[in-house]
């Protein structure tokens, strides 16, 4: 039914004598929201980094919306549609959170200095563009209230929201999201979840990292597991869930094979 | 702020120091007034006090340059005097007898002499010293603080070996010794050395290169905060604070650190050029590590990153050893009957207690940017709220 966004196959990655990544692939579909999961160490953060340029892929094919692109660079990548996020957040902390969305609208900006030092009129037209929209995002996000605090003064949860405005200044086609849930309380999981529901709806595809369960169960329309480097199953949540693969992953042979005897 | 209209756009609106036009007009204008009386009103001390205004508009231009660098995209700079150097010797080179004198064919291509205007100079000479910047800038992109701090060093080190040095077998830049008889500024028909009457007016030479150079620093300063306020100063910044999420958010990281490497030197290769024409002679010993540091400290003291803090510290440190020389040495020879502590000794250790004392009580510097979140939530709540009293907490 719907088209392809993103679709990434064989990838590998290896540090050294540790091989991160097996021909790993993982294909995405057009304003999904998908999951990839796997236990601690299983790369899926390395798998992130390679997808958006952080990290050179040894091998793979990567192509979004058809195009192929090899992540060599990541601004190169934040050009052609992906954002993303940090699991250990990454904000501007002494810039303004609204400086900070505004950042994000660098890629899709082109005032240069010689602009910006004559105040050209496509300048100052440009730069009231970019504020508007970075209040507006920030507004849209829930954190209006400290557009003109420093980053690091706002709440915890407040970071990672800001972090997201931050992605999502970029227009991008993909939001990459590394365990946006992460030291996140009940209260600030629920908004988070409403949130990523309502960015969504708006017709931005999201690729999500995440450990906590259910969330990644209420949420997404297909997840990936990762164990060692390696794809180990792929489906609708459900299906996940009940995979004795990705069960053996997460609890251990004993229980897998408790699974597997029910199954049968 | 010179232009209103910018502070307004600089600070979204509600905020508290979004100030009416009318105060930032009457602000400019006393600051204005104040910057023409001054040479007049300090004249009748002595021109060492107008020369020294001088150095300090010099200063200015140079703590700028370095802010850009240091401040705005975070990359330590110990050779920035290095840039100084290059437009300092393209003006001298340009115009004095000294390439005359020892290349025959340059005399027989100029019988008149090289007298290159410092009007094409300056542009000149910023961009040899943009093209530096660039030089230095390229190999040092993957490297951070310490490490880069020690190749920025060594730069400024080869380039005044290099003017110590270039004077055998072929004499480019006469050596130690330096090159003399370089041509003072000429505005039209005006030689700012030997003014005569302008305008009616007889003003000494000094009072016309203090207006030169306060307006070029003014300019600076203009040229820094339309910068900072920029799509382009966002992405410096942004680059400062974290350079992955930077790359992350699409900022082409090398291209816009070799733009901050290659605007800085600009600055310094303009303030280069009119030190030659002020002084009408150069030598390396102008451009020595030593210098580096000051123009360092100056950023340092006054505020990382804040253009009104910058000059503060600039003028600040530019004009303290001819405050030192006209308070201490009369101070001692009245107590002690002679000078125990010269000035310039006393300099060093002025510089270093200033140091010291801003590291342990104002490490931002002595007007920093100011936490904007903190002083908008104030005004707008009235009472600070969670956040604001968290940030408030912290020590600066």
């Amino acid at each position: 039914m719907a088209e392809c966004l993103l679709r990434a196959g064989s990838v590998n990655k290896r540090f050294g004598g540790l091989q991160a990544l097996s021909d790993v692939q993982i294909q995405i579909e057009r304003n999904q929201i998908y999951g990839l999961i796997g236990p601690n160490g299983a790369g899926k953060t390395t798998f992130f980094n390679v997808l958006t340029g952080l990290l050179k892929p040894d091998s793979g094919r990567f192509e979004l919306c058809g195009l192929p692109y090899w992540p060599s660079d990541a601004h190169r990548v934040a050009k052609a549609g992906i954002a993303r996020t940090f699991q250990n957040i990454r904000l501007f902390p002494d810039m303004t959170a609204l400086e900070n969305v505004m950042v994000g609208r660098h890629v899709r900006t082109h005032a240069n200095a010689l602009d910006a030092v004559l105040r050209t009129r496509r300048a100052r037209t440009e730069e009231s563009a970019i504020r508007s929209a970075a209040r507006q995002l920030i507004d849209e996000i829930g954190i209006g209230r400290y557009a003109g605090h420093l980053a690091r003064t706002l709440p915890y949860g407040d970071q990672r929201r800001l972090e997201i405005a931050r992605a999502l200044a970029t227009e991008p086609k993909l939001l990459a999201l590394d365990e946006p849930a992460a030291g996140m309380n009940a209260t600030e999981k629920a908004g988070l979840r409403e949130l990523l529901v309502t960015i969504r709806a708006k017709g931005v595809t999201i690729l999500l990292i995440e450990h906590d369960v259910k969330l990644v169960m209420g949420l997404c329309d297909c997840v990936t597991v990762l164990d060692y480097g390696k794809v180990i199953s792929v489906g609708t949540p459900i299906q996940v869930q009940r995979d004795p693969d990705v069960i053996e992953a997460y609890l251990g042979r004993p229980h897998a094979a408790l699974v597997r005897q029910e199954m049968r | 702020m010179s232009d209103p209209a910018a502070s307004e756009r600089a600070n979204p609106p509600g905020s508290a120091s979004g100030r009416p036009p009318s105060q930032v007009y009457a602000a400019t204008a006393a600051v204005g007034l104040a910057l023409i009386a001054l040479p007049w009103l300090l004249g009748p001390f002595g021109s060492a006090w107008v020369r020294g205004l001088c150095f300090a508009a010099l200063y200015v231009m140079l703590a700028l340059g370095l802010n850009i660098v240091v401040g705005f995209a975070g990359l330590l700079d110990l050779g920035y005097i290095a840039f100084y150097a290059v437009g300092a010797y393209t003006y001298a080179l340009l115009a004095s007898p000294h390439l005359t004198e020892h290349f025959p064919a340059l005399a027989h291509a100029f019988p008149a002499g090289l007298h290159v205007s410092i009007w094409l100079a300056l542009p000149i000479g910023a961009s040899l010293a943009a093209a530096f910047g660039i030089l230095l800038g390229a190999p040092v992109l993957k490297l951070r603080g310490d490490y880069l701090a020690i190749v920025t060093l060594g730069f400024g080190e080869i380039i005044r070996i290099f003017l110590n040095n270039l004077n055998a077998p072929l004499n480019f830049t006469n050596g130690p010794s330096g090159i003399t008889l370089i041509d003072p500024v000429r505005i039209g028909s005006v030689d700012l050395a030997h003014p005569g009457s302008v305008l009616g007016f007889r003003p000494s030479s000094l009072v016309l290169y203090y207006y030169l150079l306060v307006s070029m620093a003014l300019l600076a300063m203009l040229v820094c905060i339309r910068l900072q306020d920029s799509r382009l100063g966002r992405a410096w910044m942004a680059i400062r604070e974290d350079e992955v999420a930077a790359k992350a958010m699409g900022i082409n990281v090398r291209n816009v650190k070799l733009l901050a490497f290659s605007l800085g030197a600009t600055f310094g290769g303009v303030a280069g050029g009119l030190f030659a024409a002020f002084q009408g002679f150069v030598s390396p010993e102008s451009f020595s590590l030593m210098e580096s540091i000051v123009v360092l400290s100056m950023v340092v003291l006054g505020g990382l990153g804040h253009v009104p803090g910058v000059v503060l510290g600039a003028v600040m440190l530019a004009m303290l050893p001819e405050a030192l020389r006209h308070t201490v040495v009369p101070l001692q020879e009245a107590i002690f009957g002679r000078v125990l502590i010269d000035a310039e000794v006393l300099r060093m250790l002025l510089y270093g207690l200033a140091t010291v004392g801003i590291m342990l009580y104002r490490p931002r510097g002595l007007w920093p940017a100011p936490e904007h979140g903190v002083r908008r939530a104030l005004a707008r709540n009235g009472a600070p709220g969670p956040a604001v009293a968290q940030s408030g907490s912290r020590d600066g």
